[in-house]
């Protein structure tokens, strides 16, 4: 991991009480912005990011010196067009890109906190985000959206702050983690601390890196944000640079050699405990039980306008699970549209170019920026 | 616009809270919103209908009436739109049950498979009847039930389901119907609008 990078930051002085009881100050939340806001300050968006995304959502991202995890939607004349629009998003905490998270020194100790940081929560992170807006003293964001983890931190956001954004697009997610996704999470963990180097968490104070662990849990990861149809499509049995099978472990199929190409790139630009701790905030995440097992009531004190969106092919986050977001809304009379999208790209799609996805997210967004 | 939106419109009162299902690609919101300042939503089948419609900016859920009226609260609108969908259904009873249930009042408009050209092209061609209403064939169509306007009359009369207003819809020209003149415009009418209640 390169740490070298400059990322723009803010210190919150504010305290912020954490749902584990502690409370932290005087800690660095990093973010990055695009377009310009305008004098009214009405268009501004608010965009969360996912479990291993972070602040760069469009452009070059300095560290990876790939297009941002988002490029496909933030962009000039994009779907979410950066002409128009004033764009922010910051790395969550519990993250490795700047903000308060795992891989920070304790000043206490002067040792990198690894497991000894505390445990956070969507609603933490959201809480922490918060405070951007009145940075930036804006009153009331146009938007706020994201997909997978940043989807729950919408509907998180608009729950704890009920008239600071005018429509909200949760995308891909979830109000309550399954089972099967925490399956998937305790998975990526346990191949992290069975790594002998992370060493309870205490890597770096060691110079020693689980990168064995972290990449393993990074191609668990990767295969549940695609499809079947779109992996027997791309790979099928292809064979990996041979014309036949070479009676080995070796990666004979393209889709080994895929798969331990993403794991070992991920390693780079990713802090294991950061997957710890990401992870658990995400399975932590339970909107409904927090409100006694009614969700709608997470959305009673709002007139936020929702626009939730699916994908047929994602069976992380179903259509199933994002319509019961949707039914809860309108168990209130909420404003909320709905659309699933035909796509064999799985959980993925909310990141790649997706048309259908993008046209109904872009003509969305407009429209509902003229009409509100 | 069709007529038959407008009549629909007519209907509705300003400042109400409606719900168009089957909404298509949102025309018919549209106009509502813009000129009643209607709070409205839609439900609509169709994947390319669902995002137009979103792609507008109108309150729309893809789904399906059938299964999806359920998550609204009892009497959340106080107008339900069913325009033409009706007989697409596999339980249109349950469905006019649940508009009932969801609206304070329902529009219901029903293509007439009592309207003479109708029963001329079946008595003469011996085929099932295509016309401007029912374009589809047999064995393409999505219409599982197809009524009359009389069928429909006595549906709502014998479930004692309140008939507010029933209007027969004839090249562009609304005529009001009721018990006397049913058998006539059975026979004279494309098009069936009745605006019902519990």
């Amino acid at each position: 991991m390169n740490k070298n990078v400059n990322t723009k930051s803010i210190i919150i002085d504010k305290p912020l009480k954490l749902d584990c009881g502690q409370t932290i100050n005087n800690f660095p939340l990093a973010y990055e912005t695009y377009g310009a806001l305008n004098e009214k300050k009405d268009n501004a968006i608010l965009v969360f990011h996912a479990l291993t995304g972070d602040q760069f959502v469009s452009g070059i991202n300095p560290i990876t010196k790939k297009d941002g995890w988002w490029s496909y939607a933030v962009g000039p004349n994009k779907a979410i067009d950066t002409n128009k629009y004033f764009i922010i998003c910051a790395n969550v905490i519990g993250g490795c890109l700047g903000s308060f998270g795992p891989s920070n020194t304790n000043s206490e100790t002067n040792k990198v906190y690894g497991t000894t940081f505390p445990i956070i929560t969507i609603n933490d992170m959201v809480n922490a985000q918060n405070n951007l807006l009145d940075f930036f003293q804006i009153e009331k964001l146009f938007a706020v959206m994201g997909g997978s983890m940043g989807g729950m931190q919408v509907l998180q956001f608009i729950s704890n702050f009920p008239d600071r954004a005018k429509i909200a697009i949760p995308i891909a997610c979830t109000s309550s983690h399954s089972a099967q996704n925490i399956a998937f999470n305790e998975l990526g963990r346990q191949s992290i601390m069975a790594d002998t180097n992370w060493i309870n968490g205490d890597y770096a104070n060691q110079n020693k890196n689980p990168n064995k662990g972290l990449s393993v849990a990074r191609m668990a990861a990767h295969i549940t944000y695609l499809s079947k149809n779109g992996l027997q499509e791309k790979f099928g049995r292809k064979l990996q640079e041979r014309d036949d099978l070479k009676f080995s472990f070796d990666a004979d199929f393209q889709i080994e050699s895929y798969l331990r190409h993403q794991g070992s790139v991920f390693v780079d630009r990713f802090d294991a405990n950061s997957y710890l701790y990401i992870t658990r905030a995400m399975d932590y995440f339970d909107l409904t039980k927090e409100y006694g097992g009614n969700l709608s009531k997470a959305f009673e004190k709002t007139k936020t306008k929702f626009l939730v969106i699916s994908f047929t092919s994602d069976w992380l986050y179903p259509t199933s699970e994002n319509k019961e977001i949707v039914i809860a809304l309108n168990a209130i009379g909420a404003d909320v549209a709905f659309v699933e999208i035909e796509s064999d790209k799985g959980h993925d799609s909310f990141l790649l170019d997706v048309p259908e996805f993008l046209n109904t997210l872009k003509n969305f967004i407009n429209n509902s920026y003229l009409i509100i | 616009m069709k007529q038959e939106f407008k009549i629909i419109s007519d209907f509705i009162e300003k400042n109400t809270r409606v719900l168009d299902v089957g909404c298509g690609d949102g025309t018919l919101m549209e106009y509502l919103k813009t000129n009643k300042e209607i709070d409205i939503r839609g439900i609509e089948i169709s994947k390319s209908n669902s995002q137009k419609c979103v792609g507008k900016g109108l309150t729309v859920i893809e789904g399906d009436a059938e299964k999806d009226l359920t998550q609204f609260p009892d009497s959340s609108f106080d107008f339900v739109i069913l325009s033409q969908t009706l007989q697409a259904f596999l339980n249109p009873e349950i469905v006019i049950q649940e508009l009932l249930r969801v609206g304070k009042k329902a529009i219901v408009t029903v293509p007439n498979f009592g309207f003479w050209k109708v029963r001329l092209h079946l008595l003469i061609k011996g085929t099932m009847p295509i016309t401007k209403n029912l374009p589809d064939e047999w064995y393409n169509t999505p219409n599982l039930h197809m009524c009359t306007i009389k069928d429909f009359y006595n549906f709502c009369h014998d479930r004692k389901i309140k008939l507010d207003k029933a209007l027969a819809l004839r090249n562009e020209k609304t005529s009001p119907i009721n018990e006397i003149n049913l058998n006539i415009k059975n026979l004279s009418a494309e098009l069936g609008i009745f605006l019902i209640e519990k």
